[in-house]
């Protein structure tokens, strides 16, 4: 299990936007970087991320090897009701990565 | 002789600095060129063959990134992001990675602005640039030219 921060404002207004921040440890390593010895280390990449209010996709990406090791995104979103946002990451072998926050809408 | 020796060589100086121009205006010529056809190329595979017209997104990045393998990213698009009219793609592509797609966002109305930040991998400079691809089918870019001291790739 891969270690994830997610900054999320705690409450919001209805119809407030708000600004989500999530990070992955994860090497997303790109397959073209050579070991000590010449030979090419394996590809080892984050190849999704979604991200759910109340089961609902929001926000979503497809990573390639150009994302950086310990993939961050930040992207906004309108609050709507008070619910949970979820953020799930899936890697090129299918295993996915989630965490989630609560967040109150008043 | 002397008035004969002096245009002699101002001619050899002159043949050796043009062949010299002509070599350092073809480099840069020649690479600006397979960036443009690797842009085209991922524009295609992504969107297909829809006019891209500049304007309404602006790709922000640092103009010197000191390290290719992280910098940091920002791209905002121009849209009121209502149910009528909002971003639905936005893709970041680099002419020069060998994977020309760097990372590509599915927004919708209920994102409220079409804002979004990652941090990327160059390898080198260059100018990157995002797409997007409007709720009714249009697409806008913009792009931002970053100078990469220490690229990403080349190093271990």
């Amino acid at each position: 299990m891969f270690a994830i921060r997610i900054s999320a404002p705690e409450r919001a207004t209805p119809g407030e936007i708000v600004e989500l921040k999530a990070l992955i440890r994860h090497p997303q390593e790109s397959g073209f970087r050579l070991n000590a010895r010449g030979v090419p280390i394996p590809r080892d990449i984050l190849t999704r991320f979604v991200c759910l209010y109340n089961d609902q996709q929001i926000f979503a990406a497809n990573l390639y090897p150009g994302v950086s090791a310990n993939p961050f995104l930040s992207f906004h979103t309108r609050a709507t009701r008070t619910g949970t946002l979820t953020f799930r990451w899936t890697d090129q072998d299918g295993e996915s990565y989630e965490d989630s926050v609560e967040l109150v809408v008043a | 002789m002397k008035s004969i020796l002096k245009p002699h060589l101002s001619r050899r100086q002159l043949l050796v600095g043009g062949t010299g121009m002509i070599a350092i205006s073809a480099l840069p010529l020649g690479a600006a060129h397979a960036d443009q056809a690797q842009l085209q190329t991922a524009k295609l595979k992504l969107f297909g063959d829809r006019p891209l017209t500049e304007g309404r997104v602006t790709i922000k990045m640092p103009p010197i990134a000191e390290n290719g393998f992280s910098v940091p990213t920002r791209v905002s698009v121009d849209s009121p992001m209502t149910e009528a009219d909002h971003v639905k793609t936005l893709a970041i592509i680099s002419p020069r990675n060998p994977v020309a797609e760097l990372i590509q966002f599915e927004l919708g109305p209920q994102a409220g602005i079409a804002d979004v930040s990652t941090r990327i991998r160059l390898a080198g400079t260059q100018s990157v640039q995002a797409i997007a691809e409007m709720s009714d089918g249009t697409l806008w870019s913009g792009s931002q030219e970053t100078v990469v001291t220490l690229a990403a790739c080349v190093v271990l």
